[in-house]
């Protein structure tokens, strides 16, 4: 049995609004793939809930006139890797919410509920960090857009302000039109994992696909919250792809993080794996953009 | 003959519609739950505890707390009781403890209408410590001036024992030898049975029924007995099926305290289940194991000269104690004969972690990795296949054990490495791995062992079965002996069948255990029961053919030996001609006006014998050395285990035992912080294997036929589980040239070795 005071389902966007604007520390529920862990863990026990999952403007996947992608939040892990705007133009994203814990999990769990845990580990983070998501968050006041570095305020920690929902994940086109990625989630298993460190790299090639125009390297785990490696992503850019450039990016890359030592893995470890899986997400990357296998 | 058919489990239709019946698919009416406070010290005393607000909670029912109960201690393993105190199983804990001996100790319960009620209850008691430091190694508890666990055992040594065979000295003094030294370590972990620890218990009359997922139901009704203080016929104990044990329910549980608490609330019934999380620390796990090997050894490979130094870390509680240990140690005297002397000094040690007690193979998957781990480690030194050295010193057919009389009476220990070598290609994949560069190396590695069949002279070995004739010529059948999973009540089945000469169709086990009707038994572990029950089924089939034949020879008028019963028909001995079917019989049985007779039969049967299991297992491993992750690429156990009763059934469970290998040599340990607690008491990072980590499985069998079994067959039920880990270490060895000497293999561990010993260096492969 689950120790909950009571469950108010939502009916609308701005009937969830009002919920929380009447009950300020009621928790929202979505997938409750992450919720009802904490309620069972005994950290939540005895919550008050809002069940938004009865509203179907927070779901689904779409492009607008502009070559958008709009991706609202209540959309499943599952169906984001198999939606046809996903396949053809954000398929990294499709790949990295496909690595979250197992098939029952991606078939409960949403997209908007991994980006408001605010964790670093997060699955979908690091990829939607390299397609410079946007995200729409509503309140009682309206709406308003930040970018999602901005929204990852500290671990656990996120900024939706007082009664605020985020209510859309937007991908600009020029964020992902022409761009080839890879990620991959590092776990000390194949599946029902955390990550001990995550790398998502997408990148745009020149016309004769020898040179890197531009590069996006961020990581989940790397630090207190998923990040980018600017540094290493401008060493990048306008260079020639060799083995010595990934050895570069991966330095780099290095110099940038903050990973840190827990009874998970240590720093130096997360340190080797941050050196590795940048030169093997970049070199993936470089094919998927169409590239050489180098 | 149904020996030897891979016929249906005889509980698969059940299992697989849901129809099985598990302890808590079970209802009684109104059940109360029960939970547990935990101790959130590792080591200490509860001074206080203060239970008025949590009583005042909506639906708690009762609360008792460690000063409320019996002042008795009680043993808690699943053996069979010794009627020599000596030998007595270490009485060392209550039913809730005050002195605090590991992190999550028992120390109060709330009985409460529902579990969410009981859950509040529990955070609103109040708990006063006296603090220890916490003990977290055999070290820390054997250092001067630490902490006593339990007072009555000085320095917080549980137990030491010396196992000397000749004089280690002597034959360390022999001119020429070679000595190899090595540190082993192994971890802690948990069984991971799919069903929790559950219970439930409530009173009728003046007796106590206990129902739970045990492995060993006539033990718990001693133990129940033992923990309460009353007569032992007061309890009743039933086991319906079980998600599992793998040793932690060869143990008596919260079983005990189940009943106290239905006591204390004038018998109403309590259902006590256990949490994942309370699963992992409050139970049992595998013994830690540290191993100091010292080996003296001929150019030629033979082993002269052996001296090993056995630590294990039982933590908190007794449990099985100094056995699993001590076990451990005959390994090495059973596995390799020296040609010279062998020493093995071991202790087991108290310290404040989670107590260790049975899991499959019992002492032997530690003392394997330790053991077979050193073996690679001397060939790479004499610069020989580690199979050569091996069977230079293996154990050979007739071998008798001088510490206990257990003798080798059949060995397919040669042909299972041979079968491994093969499948393997091992001289080609030896020569092709040598000398790899580059960051993706491969390699081979492969392991033995040797594994006792129950555990006679040690322990008792007893078991009874009955048969009773059904009015329709059916039989059924009762056995102490339980089904946990592994296939038992089918083999069983198969066994009865073919023993009295029934079709297996008309044979109907009894699967559930009830201590008030069903015949005694010490229950499912040690790999024991085709073994020691089923000699107890093959006496008892004897009484009851004899039975059958004697009514058919009133019945038909002829001698009773000229006839024989073959698929459920009384048939001419000679001529196979069917005389009288089983049900005409039965009819006649039960309803002669003349001469009714209900035709059963039952025996115990008191096994005074053991003979040794072997198998192998050969490994081929991808190495990808900068993110310090192993691939098995293949994998094979060979066994022998003697006649195969059921070959698919045998072929299941070596799957299930390799994929615990796989878990032990990779990824599974159970980690503490410094103050004792616990840190990965849960699936997502206590790293168990899933099915997308598991490599395909190979499996096969050399079918031997054991002169002192009653069907040819041997210990099956946890060997495979032993020799993974050191085949993959070895492996890991032939790959990189790395030898990595404590489990599990993880990837940290991995990259740290390699960077250690220079494969590894800022991100650059220097080899």
């Amino acid at each position: 049995m689950y120790d909950i005071e009571k469950i108010y389902d939502a009916v609308s966007l701005d009937d969830a609004i009002r919920a929380r604007v009447e009950d300020p520390e009621a928790v929202i529920i979505a997938g409750g793939s992450d919720v009802l862990i904490k309620i069972r863990e005994g950290k939540l026990a005895g919550c008050r809930l809002i069940g938004i999952r009865a509203i179907k403007e927070l779901e689904g996947i779409s492009m607008d006139g502009d070559g958008c992608i709009h991706i609202r939040p209540l959309t499943t892990f599952s169906h984001i890797t198999f939606h046809p705007l996903i396949r053809e133009h954000l398929p990294v994203l499709g790949y990295a919410v496909d690595q979250v814990g197992g098939p029952q999990i991606r078939n409960i769990g949403t997209i908007g509920g991994n980006v408001c845990n605010g964790v670093t580990s997060a699955d979908s983070a690091s990829t939607l960090f390299a397609y410079n998501a946007v995200l729409e968050l509503t309140g009682p006041d309206g709406k308003r857009t930040l970018p999602i570095a901005e929204f990852y305020t500290g671990p656990g920690h996120v900024g939706l302000g007082p009664a605020e929902l985020l209510t859309d994940i937007m991908i600009a086109k020029k964020d992902y039109d022409g761009f080839g990625g890879h990620y991959i989630k590092y776990a000390q298993r194949n599946a029902m994992d955390i990550a001990t460190l995550g790398c998502s790299a997408i990148c745009r090639l020149n016309a004769s696909k020898n040179t890197i125009e531009d590069l996006r390297l961020a990581f989940g785990v790397a630090g207190p919250i998923p990040m980018r490696c600017h540094k290493a992503e401008e060493a990048a850019r306008g260079q020639l792809i060799s083995p010595q450039l990934l050895e570069q990016i991966a330095l780099t890359a290095e110099s940038e993080v903050n990973p840190r030592t827990s009874w998970r893995a240590s720093r130096e470890f997360r340190l080797q794996l941050v050196r590795e899986l940048s030169q093997r997400a970049c070199k993936q990357a470089i094919i998927h953009a169409g590239g050489a296998d180098l | 003959m149904a020996i030897g058919k891979s016929m249906n489990r005889v509980d698969a239709y059940e299992k697989v519609t849901g129809q099985a019946q598990y302890t808590d698919d079970f209802f009684e009416g109104e059940m109360l739950t029960a939970k547990v406070l935990h101790s959130t010290i590792a080591n200490g005393w509860v001074k206080k505890i203060d239970t008025s607000e949590a009583e005042k909670l909506p639906g708690v029912v009762k609360i008792v707390t460690c000063f409320d109960v019996p002042d008795i201690q009680f043993p808690t393993p699943g053996h069979p009781w010794s009627t020599e105190e000596a030998h007595q199983d270490v009485s060392d804990r209550k039913l809730l403890n005050q002195r605090v001996r590991l992190y999550g100790d028992d120390i109060a319960a709330v009985v409460a209408l529902d579990s969410v009620a009981a859950s509040r209850a529990l955070k609103a008691i109040r708990v006063e410590y006296e603090e220890y430091l916490p003990l977290l190694s055999p070290e820390e508890a054997m250092a001067e001036g630490a902490p006593l666990m339990h007072e009555e055992y000085p320095g917080n040594i549980l137990k030491h024992h010396t196992l000397i065979e000749g004089d280690y000295e002597k034959a360390a003094s022999e001119d020429g030898l070679l000595f190899v030294e090595g540190d082993f370590q192994t971890q802690i972990v948990q069984h991971c049975h799919i069903e929790p620890p559950i219970s439930y218990a409530y009173m009728k009359k003046d007796r106590i029924t206990v129902v739970s997922s045990t492995q060993i139901p006539h033990i718990v009704r001693r133990v129940v007995g033992q923990a309460l203080g009353i007569p032992w016929g007061h309890i009743r104990v039933i086991k319906p099926y079980i998600g599992g044990g793998f040793g932690n329910k060869q143990e008596v549980l919260y079983e005990p305290l189940n009943a106290f608490l239905s006591m204390q609330v004038g018998g109403r019934c309590v259902k006590l289940e256990l949490t994942r999380e309370e699963t992992f620390i409050c139970t049992r796990t595998r013994h830690a194991i540290s191993f100091h090997e010292t080996t003296g050894v001929r150019p030629d490979g033979r082993l002269v000269a052996r001296r090993v130094k056995i630590v294990s870390n039982q933590g908190g509680y007794a449990s099985h104690g100094h056995a699993i240990a001590a076990n451990a140690a005959n390994e090495f005297r059973h596995l390799y004969q020296a040609d010279g002397a062998l020493e093995v000094d071991v202790s087991t040690v108290y310290t404040s972690m989670a107590s260790a007690g049975a899991m499959r193979a019992y002492g032997i998957p530690q003392a394997a990795f330790a053991l077979e781990s050193h073996m690679d480690d001397i060939a790479l030194r004499l610069g020989m296949d580690p199979i050569e050295l091996r069977k230079k010193n293996m154990m050979k057919l007739g071998y008798v054990d001088p510490g206990t009389g257990i003798a080798c009476y059949s060995s397919g220990l040669e042909e299972c490495i041979d079968r491994g070598m093969a499948y393997i290609h091992w001289a080609e994949k030896r020569k092709q791995y040598q000398n790899q560069t580059g960051p993706i190396r491969r390699g081979v590695g492969m392991s033995i062992f040797s594994y006792k069949t129950g555990v006679y002279p040690i322990s008792l070995e007893t078991a009874s079965c009955r048969m009773v004739l059904n009015q329709d010529g059916t039989m059924q059948l009762q056995m102490g002996a339980t089904e946990i999973g592994q296939g038992a009540d089918t083999v069983f089945t198969q066994m009865a069948a073919d023993s009295v000469g029934f079709l297996p169709e008309n044979v109907h086990i009894v699967s559930f255990q009830d201590t008030d009707v069903t015949p005694f038994d010490t229950g499912a572990y040690a790999s024991r029961q085709t073994y020691v029950s089923g000699m107890a089924l093959k006496k008892t089939a004897g009484i009851f053919r004899e039975r059958i034949l004697d009514y058919a020879s009133y019945m038909l008028q002829k001698p009773a030996d000229s006839m024989d019963i073959r698929d459920s028909w009384i048939v001419c001995r000679e001529t196979g001609e069917q005389l009288l079917g089983m049900d005409a019989l039965a009819m006649e049985s039960f309803y002669s006006l003349d001469n009714s007779v209900h035709i059963t039969a039952e025996a115990t049967n008191h096994c005074k014998s053991n003979t040794f299991a072997f198998g192998a297992c050969f490994a081929e491993i991808e190495v990808d050395i900068p993110l310090g992750k192993i691939k098995v690429l293949d994998i094979i156990n060979i066994h022998d285990s003697g006649v195969l009763i059921n070959p698919k059934l045998a072929e299941a469970q070596v799957h299930g035992g390799m994929s615990m290998g796989l878990g032990y040599a990779l990824g599974e340990q159970l980690l503490y912080d410094k103050k004792g607690k616990p840190l990965n008491n849960n699936f997502l990072d206590y790293k168990l294997q899933t099915s997308l980590d598991t490599p395909e499985l190979h499996v096969d069998f050399v079918q031997t036929v054991d002169p002192s079994a009653p069907f040819g067959n041997k210990a099956l039920g946890e060997p495979p589980a032993i020799p993974v880990a050191p085949a993959i270490r070895n492996a890991l060895l032939h790959a990189t040239g790395v030898a990595v000497n404590s489990l599990p293999l993880n990837p940290q561990k991995l990259v740290e070795a390699f960077t250690e010993n220079g494969l590894l260096n800022g991100g650059a492969l220097h080899v």
